[in-house]
């Protein structure tokens, strides 16, 4: 079980430790009431899914009990070892969910300029699709869109809004089915 | 001798004829001179009376054409016109020889005399001339004809007129400016194409908010606008008719297309393509539609911008470990790191209609910076400063820039508001254009008489 730490000590952490900051436990929790549940640890997202009211396969699923989103560094687009974890939960949930497609969003934070940004948030969702393509999922499945620094997951100018807004966001694609 | 033959440029909507031009004596001594370059001179004292009415139907425009000339020069920060309560007598007519010792007292170094009268057709006719106080000198002057509706554009090429006499530069009155409306708060906001004049009138929205849209910039040669919209959640560029309304997307792409600018003769748009996360510029031709790769990098190529001659193209790259300046020749060669200062991250260069300088957003210690370089990336100067600052355009003279400015916002989002300033070259005279609502992202047009 993971704890969903106060906002407080995730920017100290930050700012200790900028590029090793990516947890995703910390990331779902920026986006309202429906993420404020951890998600479970390990892979085994067809059983983690009963019980937290979301349907299976669903976004809100996808968002409770997988985790939607990973984190990235000031101005990186590499995935850490937490995002890696994610991004292989979100492989394994595609696999148990054949008929679901990904658009992957990639965001930046709002300390770069607008068109950098844009570039930079396609850098970050190109870096979870690319691996989860080196996983096997099939690239057909997964799209991408930049948003740069235009959706901010949570408002305000301070160093943790911009750790939580620097994210790649696994959404079910409106195609799916 | 002086004669006003001034092309305007056709706009479906406004029509606009001179039907005079003005002879005038050419001033061998004129003892008025402003040079921008030397911007730390004293702004020069006009006076500007309300215009003499030919009728009393013209009464209201009379008053109102003149305001508008005296908040233009004002807003230059070149011109101070004089508080009309302290003046001591009142233009009695244009072909009278005004009573200069009514206006030596003010200091009054320049007079503008001007006259507004409706024609039986109802057209509005406006003459005008400048007058050297001390010389006893005119200056110029003109006349033009049209539509009371265009009232407005009246003023602003008289402005326009008495600028150019007296600095020696062309004027920027008579323009435009599309930017991007902004409501509602930051996770969710909304965005809006809009047009207005450079002064803040006449504004108009151009999309509803329902897609997001970005960075649109004027065409050089057309009532057009290219920009950026999320139709269908896919980010593309698009052109766009001011006049119409109707809209193309740029290409067929599976990728994100941005940060569209024309070349300076309209016929092309450069742009980035993102494929596969690696953004890299390239440039269609708007008659043919092909497209040219111009940068192979794996790394961040984007924010083109051609220079006027459209040989050259400045852009910001990170291939060299984070954002800088480069500049290329127009078919992508020679591609070289210009901005050299360490300690800082350059974005969103662009060309000035002059050619002599390339402005810049600049991110260094925390902060954000408006500035420019010349095109070898020597003589850096920063012109504004702040919290976020973001996206220079220049007034087609090249003497003026535009920028938006972001304060901070605070944990439940409140603040972060946007706004346009304008800024001279000298870094001198910044000044919030006021929009109906908060906004980014603007782009001068460019002159609209040639």
């Amino acid at each position: 079980m993971r704890i969903n730490l106060p906002v407080v000590v995730a920017a100290a952490f930050l700012l200790a430790a900028c590029t090793s900051a990516s947890d995703e436990g910390d990331g779902s929790s920026s986006d309202g009431a429906a993420t404020t549940t951890p998600s479970s640890s390990g892979t085994n997202v067809a059983t983690a899914s009963t019980g937290s009211g979301a349907k299976p396969g669903s976004q809100l699923d996808l968002e409770i009990n997988v985790g939607d989103r990973v984190l990235f560094g000031f101005d990186q687009s590499t995935l850490t070892q937490d995002a890696r974890t994610t991004v292989e939960r979100w492989g394994a949930w595609l696999e148990v969910y054949p008929a679901n497609r990904l658009v992957i969003e990639g965001h930046a934070d709002e300390r770069g300029t607008r068109e950098y940004n844009l570039a930079l948030g396609e850098r970050r969702a190109n870096a979870a699709r690319e691996y989860l393509v080196s996983l096997g999922v099939d690239p057909n499945r997964i799209k991408t869109v930049s948003f740069g620094k235009e959706r901010p997951a949570i408002p305000g100018s301070n160093e943790n809004a911009y750790a939580q807004n620097r994210r790649s966001v696994a959404v079910l694609d409106a195609a799916t089915n | 001798m002086l004669s006003y033959t001034k092309k305007l440029r056709r706009r479906t909507t406004v029509l606009l004829t001179l039907v005079a031009a003005l002879m005038l004596p050419t001033i061998a001594h004129a003892q008025i001179d402003v040079g921008v370059d030397r911007f730390t001179v004293e702004p020069l004292s006009i006076a500007v009376p309300d215009f003499i009415p030919g009728s009393a139907q013209a009464q209201k425009l009379a008053v109102d054409i003149a305001t508008v000339v005296a908040e233009d020069l004002e807003r230059s920060g070149l011109f101070a016109p004089l508080d009309k309560r302290a003046f001591l007598s009142r233009p009695v007519g244009l072909a009278v020889r005004p009573n200069f010792v009514n206006w030596k007292p003010l200091n009054a170094q320049a007079l503008v005399v001007g006259e507004a009268k409706l024609s039986a057709e109802g057209q509005l006719s406006a003459d005008f001339r400048l007058w050297d106080v001390f010389a006893e000198q005119p200056m110029t002057g003109l006349s033009l004809t049209t539509s009371p509706s265009n009232w407005r554009r009246v003023a602003h090429l008289i402005a326009d007129a008495i600028y150019e006499r007296i600095t020696g530069e062309r004027g920027y009155f008579d323009t435009r400016i599309v930017y991007i409306s902004e409501t509602g708060p930051a996770e969710k906001r909304i965005k809006r194409l809009s047009i207005m004049d450079q002064d803040g009138s006449n504004h108009r929205f151009l999309s509803d908010g329902d897609t997001l849209v970005l960075t649109p910039r004027f065409s050089p040669t057309q009532q057009e606008i290219t920009y950026l919209a999320y139709f269908n959640n896919q980010p593309r560029v698009y052109l766009f008719n001011i006049d119409t309304g109707e809209q193309e997307v740029l290409g067929d792409f599976p990728g994100m297309t941005f940060a569209p600018r024309f070349s300076p003769d309209g016929n092309q748009v450069v742009m980035s393509l993102a494929e596969n996360g690696n953004s890299d510029v390239n440039v269609m031709d708007l008659r043919t539609r092909q497209v040219r790769r111009l940068t192979t990098h794996p790394s961040i190529d984007t924010s083109p911008s051609f220079s006027p001659d459209g040989r050259q193209i400045v852009f910001e790259s990170d291939r060299g470990g984070s954002q800088q300046l480069y500049v290329m020749n127009a078919d992508g060669s020679n591609q070289h790191r210009i901005s050299f200062k360490s300690g800082g991250r350059y974005g969103t260069p662009v060309w000035s209609p002059r050619g002599d300088l390339i402005a810049f957003t600049k991110i260094q210690s925390g902060l954000f910076h408006i500035g420019v370089m010349r095109p070898d990336g020597s003589g850096e100067r920063l012109l504004a400063k702040g919290f976020l600052v973001e996206s220079p355009t220049w007034a087609p003279n090249g003497r003026v820039l535009m920028f938006f400015k972001q304060n901070k916002s605070d944990a439940k989002g409140r603040g972060g508001n946007s706004r346009l300033y304008s800024i001279d070259l000298t870094g001198q005279n910044e000044r919030e254009i006021i929009t109906p609502v908060e906004a980014s992202d603007p782009a001068w047009s460019p002159a609209s008489s040639r």
